[in-house]
């Protein structure tokens, strides 16, 4: 049986939205800039997808900038406000629970010369608005957090922060990529500023991003060029891409409650018949979560190992040990709850999508405790972290 | 990713657990990753004729350990030392680049293993 259950990676192409974006593939190739019907049919596409992704998030369309990816649209916000608030003070919050695509212009920032501060959250990965209070300085410009954290799946109080930051003047910027088209997102009710957000996390094709930019919210573009997206972001438009990020969000908003419902319920079972396993640790938030994501760390064993050894089922996961990582370091994220690294080393997520199945889930509780028995029955620590130290010169104890 | 030699020691490792009777016993810490292997061997007139090991890391790492454990088998301990993680590495027809510091895992376990022995020999 092969279930995907790597949905925060990816998400399948959406057939619908497959058929809205062939014609911009084929006959419908013109530059929206085109004065001739060509051109105009594609500006025409472009403005319809741009007021279905605002109909989803609530904004207008206007407020709506195509980018070419959440990375990309994570780049923009964060050095985008920046720039074009530095006199007024150079001083950035971002949180650990944050995207690379946030943290690493974070630290190009700092080379910069500005400052940035690093807001840890809580051992469910949970920020509490108070120390974004803390943190702030008379020289805060900025303030980033993560929507939700595709890590652990918890979900962050971004409407407290975005007032916290509105009462002081601060811009507040969202990253939205693994809530919008899995939960109800209203960026007038969040209050944010900017929201990034990218159309293949709701089954939307890969190449098309968003960034949500509050009526009269100033900004310097991080792509100069042509007076594409109304000067913001330069470059001939990507249509047939942009053309089915409108078609996903279009379909996503009619169908949110009944995939989230969907996507609950297979996370619950799984998330039931997983605990039942010993010495397996539930990570992120219980409750305040993304419906469709279910995370864990697996004790005395290590990421890639299950992972691979599920995909050898047809099970397709992620996780965020240190070896499964390019850099071959523990999850940041997991870390920054407090998470040792011996035991992050076992971290393993599944987040779920409108095709996964009942049956996918009972079949994956058939086979995941085996695999997890057969990987701790060639582990040294099997029966424990006992002894830890005398091998690994670089695990700390518990 | 991986190449068919290393799936078929991580899927199906070969002399896996532990050996209570063992006359060396050699454990290594990845400092790189943070994975550690350990590894035990019965020697026998300067032969290694039998070794077991467990492994906390990746499937590299697994694999590697499998894959040493059948090498040293029947080797005396000279040769033994002379298995490199290069050598590790190449019976398993290759590793990616950032998976070759797996492989010094099990050759510097095996060569602490050894050590342990000869320094328990030493005693007696
Ligand atoms: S042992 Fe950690 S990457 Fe191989």
């Amino acid at each position: 049986m092969e279930c995907y259950f790597d949905h925060v990676a990816t998400n399948p192409l959406r057939e619908e939205v497959l058929e809205a974006m062939m014609p911009f593939l084929r006959e419908e190739f013109g530059n929206p800039l085109s004065v001739y019907p060509l051109g105009i049919k594609a500006r025409e596409a472009i403005e319809n997808a741009r007021a279905q992704v605002a109909g989803l998030i609530n904004s207008k369309p206007s407020e709506i900038v195509f980018t070419s990816s959440g990375a990309e649209a994570n780049n923009f916000a964060l050095r985008g406000i920046a720039l074009a608030r530095q006199y007024e003070g150079k001083h950035v919050i971002v949180t650990r629970m944050e995207h690379h695509s946030i943290l690493n212009p974070a630290r190009f920032l700092e080379k910069l010369g500005f400052t940035v501060t690093y807001v840890n959250p809580d051992k469910y990965g949970f920020i509490d608005p108070d120390s974004i209070k803390k943190a702030i300085t008379d020289e805060t410009i900025l303030i980033s957090v993560i929507h939700a954290s595709p890590e652990v799946g918890t979900i962050e109080p971004v409407k407290e922060i975005a007032q916290i930051a509105k009462e002081r003047n601060i811009t507040f910027h969202t990253d939205g990529v693994a809530t919008v088209g899995n939960i109800p997102v209203d960026v007038k009710d969040l209050g944010v500023d900017l929201m990034s957000m990218a159309a293949h996390q709701f089954y939307g094709p890969k190449g098309a991003g968003a960034l949500y930019i509050r009526e009269g919210q100033r900004i310097i573009p991080l792509i100069f060029g042509g007076i594409q997206e109304g000067g913001r972001r330069a470059g001939t438009e990507n249509v047939p891409a942009i053309v089915g990020m409108g078609k996903a969000a279009e379909i996503t908003k009619e169908e949110l409650h009944r995939k989230m419902e969907h996507v609950k319920k297979l996370r619950d079972r799984l998330v039931d018949g997983v605990m039942k396993i010993d010495n397996v640790h539930f990570t992120g938030h219980p409750e305040n979560r993304l419906p469709g994501h279910a995370s864990f760390c697996v004790e005395f064993i290590e990421g890639e190992g299950m992972l691979l050894m599920l995909s050898a089922k047809g099970i397709y996961a992620a996780s965020g040990s240190a070896c499964t990582s390019k850099a071959l370091k523990a999850s940041p994220v997991l870390l920054s709850m407090g998470i040792p690294s011996h035991v992050a080393h076992g971290s393993i997520v599944f987040s779920f999508g409108l095709e996964n199945t009942m049956e996918q889930i009972e079949y994956t509780l058939e086979e995941f405790p085996q695999i997890i028995k057969r990987l701790r029955e060639l582990s040294p620590y099997a029966k424990g972290w006992e002894g830890l130290e005398e091998g690994g010169t670089c695990i700390q104890k518990k | 990713m991986y190449t068919k030699e290393v799936m078929d020691h991580f899927m199906n490792p070969r002399n896996v657990g532990e050996m209570p009777d063992a006359d060396g016993i050699g454990v290594e810490g990845n400092p790189v990753c943070g994975d550690v292997m350990k590894l035990f061997i019965k020697v026998k007139d300067d032969r290694i004729v039998d070794a077991k090991f467990q492994t906390f890391g990746c499937g590299a790492a697994i694999a590697v350990s499998s894959m040493i454990t059948e090498m040293v088998k029947g080797k005396t301990l000279d040769e033994a030392l002379e298995i490199s993680k290069e050598k590790v590495a190449e019976a398993l027809g290759g590793l990616p680049p950032q998976k070759m510091h797996c492989s010094n895992l099990g050759a510097d376990a095996l060569r602490k293993a050894i050590e342990d022995y000869k320094s328990k020999k030493r005693q007696n």
